[in-house]
């Protein structure tokens, strides 16, 4: 199996005036091509700074990070910028769409900071992306005319759009109500069947639950990291009650 | 990222709001169409001016009453009776440099044909006054130095008081028309010259023999004015000096007292003419490019405004691989396509404004390439410059930091 993702004693210290922060204190772990792991932790356990870092945003103050095999460290800031354009995808807790922009344009984005790919392509990719997370009669929307579930498909289907070697995602359904959590941790699950690599950082077990390896922060360390269980998404939204009404 | 897709992005960030790019973009339109209105209305007014130097003749000399540069203050030059007809004697027998002289008398009154009548003015001059003025003749002819000795009641009039005197059509030549009750005969009429640059018609004009207006007329033994041409251009102030000292001695000045006329060339009173709307020409252009100052200052300020408040945006656009490079040209960008059909349409507003104010003021229209052309440049340099900073504080943000940005 391909290593997707490869950390080594990973270290982030914030300089508050003369305070030192350690948010990230000697992570290491691997993830490979096809897995679904959960980053979980408290808040302020360092969840959102490692992914940063894992998304080419933030640069570690020691240690090593590889991504698809290549080293991270040493990178200009421009080819960090190329690297998060051609192997990441982010998907946030506030979906981030560009307001009066069509779903459309908006999960063209990030194909237009890729100079080799043409516009017609552009617009396919966009749309099969949009089809991959199920909006395809939503195209044309704006983001205030679309449920917050609905958003968060769209930033998704951004996401997916350069077929990128990982999601990320942090607290991707922290603004969203149970059932469309469920909702979207289904759709993360369908991709994941079809091969898609994710990480996904929540602090809510019951979201964990969903993936297939969490790996537990605390104080910037990793304390627990193990396979678990996948519990269905599916089985979970008609388990909710006023299922069989919906 | 490729410059078609930026002017996409930064043409898409616009449109999302388009009452305040319209609002931008006023400050832009109101500085450009200014200065461009302005320095077009200078140089069409400069360039009737110049007209007038050529169609009147840079050889002609005025000798008027008075002398207007006494301390700067007119010395109510109308009511001095310095100026006879000995005085256009003199100058043409003793002056040298000058070919032609004529005096000149001018009286203002109605004019009656049958039930028609006008009020328009005379002037009364020796047959040279035609010339001498660079009038020309479209039919009939000039009165003679007869006519003059004889003080005919003859007349040679402009299109002006034609058009109002007679039916259109009518031939005015050898009819008699009456001014102030005394009868007088059309023997004249005179070519079209339409208005001069102070927006006065030309056309509307009798010429007469001046002792026709001074005897039968006014009744007056002096002349007001006196006007000359000089043999060529290169000697009009060789003959200005003559006519001075030929007036010093006709009317008996002493050695540093000062002059009871005034001597002009044309060309010095055009020249001055134009020296006073260029320099009012580069003040206006001045005044109207603080506008431009104001609203380059206006596209700074909202796009700092726009910056700030899609902090949000820079971040997500950061984590999808934009580079620095690529916010800092996505802002520019804004600012300079705001900036640019801001000029676009300053343009053509300013040209429009001087096109109808130069109808209205019957100077020529005149389209200056290089004003319009710097003005793009402006444009350009203006989005650039106050732009840049914007920009440039956008590109810098912390991806992470903006992100976060609430
Ligand atoms: N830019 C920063 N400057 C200083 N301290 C920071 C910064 N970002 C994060 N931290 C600190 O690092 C720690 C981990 O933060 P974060 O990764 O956001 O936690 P989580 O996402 O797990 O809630 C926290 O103590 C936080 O205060
Ligand atoms: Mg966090």
């Amino acid at each position: 199996m391909n290593e997707i993702i490869k950390i080594e004693k990973l270290e982030r210290i914030f300089r508050v005036g003369s305070d030192e922060v350690h948010a990230l204190r000697g992570v290491s772990f691997t993830i490979f091509s096809g897995e679904f792991v959960s980053i979980m932790g408290t808040s302020g356990s360092g969840k959102s700074t490692l992914l940063n870092i894992m998304g080419c945003l933030d640069r570690p103050t020691s240690g090593e990070y590889y991504i698809d095999q290549t080293a991270v460290s040493l990178r200009t800031k421009d080819e960090l910028s190329t690297l998060r354009n051609r192997k990441i995808g982010f998907v946030f807790q506030s979906y981030n769409l560009l307001p009066r922009t069509s779903a459309l344009e908006n999960v063209e984005l990030p194909l237009l900071y890729n100079n080799t790919i043409s516009n017609r392509e552009r617009r396919e990719r966009a749309i099969r992306a949009l089809e991959q997370v199920g909006l395809q009669d939503r195209m044309t929307h704006q983001p205030n005319q679309l449920s917050g579930g609905q958003q968060q498909r769209v930033a998704i289907a951004r996401a997916l759009v350069n077929e990128p070697v990982i999601l990320l995602a942090d607290e991707a359904t922290g603004n969203l109500d149970t059932r469309t959590s469920y909702e979207i941790m289904n759709l993360f699950q369908h991709l994941n069947r079809e091969g898609i690599t994710i990480a996904f950082v929540t602090h809510e077990s019951d979201i964990a639950d969903f993936t297939g390896r969490t790996i537990l922060l605390r104080d910037g360390r990793v304390v627990k990291d193990t396979a678990v269980e996948t519990k269905s998404a599916k089985a979970a939204l008609e388990a909710l009650p006023g299922s069989e009404n919906q | 990222m490729n410059i078609l897709s930026l002017l996409k992005i930064a043409g898409k960030a616009l449109l999302r709001n388009k009452m305040r790019a319209f609002l931008t973009m006023l400050g832009i339109i109101i500085g450009i169409s200014s200065v461009i209105a302005m320095v077009s209305l200078g140089q069409s007014s400069s360039q009737s001016i110049n007209n007038q130097i050529s169609s009147m003749g840079t050889n002609l000399i005025m000798v008027m009453r008075g002398n207007m540069r006494r301390g700067g203050v007119s010395m109510g030059n109308t009511n001095m009776q310095t100026l006879t007809v000995k005085d256009v004697d003199a100058i043409r027998t003793q002056a040298g440099n000058v070919s032609v002289v004529s005096p000149v008398v001018s009286a203002s009154g109605q004019l009656v044909n049958g039930s028609k009548n006008w009020v328009g003015s005379i002037q009364g001059g020796n047959s040279d006054l035609l010339s001498i003025r660079m009038y020309k003749l479209a039919s009939g002819i000039n009165f003679t130095e007869d006519d003059v000795r004889n003080s005919a009641k003859v007349c040679v009039v402009g299109k002006t008081v034609v058009n109002n005197l007679f039916e259109t059509g009518e031939n005015p030549i050898g009819k008699m028309i009456r001014f102030n009750k005394i009868p007088m005969k059309i023997i004249g009429v005179l070519e079209s010259r339409g208005q001069n640059q102070w927006g006065q018609d030309q056309d509307d004009i009798v010429v007469m023999p001046y002792t026709t207006v001074m005897k039968r007329i006014l009744a007056i033994t002096y002349i007001h004015q006196i006007v000359a041409s000089a043999r060529s251009e290169s000697v009009a102030d060789a003959a200005t000096d003559e006519i001075e000292a030929i007036l010093q001695t006709t009317h008996k000045l002493k050695v540093g007292q000062d002059n009871d006329f005034e001597v002009r060339t044309q060309a010095e009173m055009l020249e001055m003419m134009t020296s006073v709307t260029g320099f009012l020409t580069v003040l206006l252009a001045a005044i109207a490019s603080i506008s431009l100052i104001v609203g380059g200052i206006g596209i700074m300020n909202i796009m700092y405004v726009t910056v700030t408040e899609r902090i949000k945006e820079i971040g997500l656009r950061m984590s999808i691989g934009a580079k620095n490079r690529d916010i800092l040209l996505q802002f520019l960008c804004e600012s300079v396509i705001l900036s640019l059909i801001g000029g676009i349409i300053g343009i053509l507003f300013g040209l429009m404004i001087s096109y109808f104010a130069s109808m209205g003021l019957s100077w020529p229209f005149v389209i200056s390439l290089p004003s319009v052309g710097l003005s793009f440049l402006v444009c350009v340099a203006t989005g650039i410059f106050f732009g840049w900073y914007p920009a440039k504080k956008a590109a810098s943000l912390d991806p992470i930091a903006a992100l976060r940005h609430e």
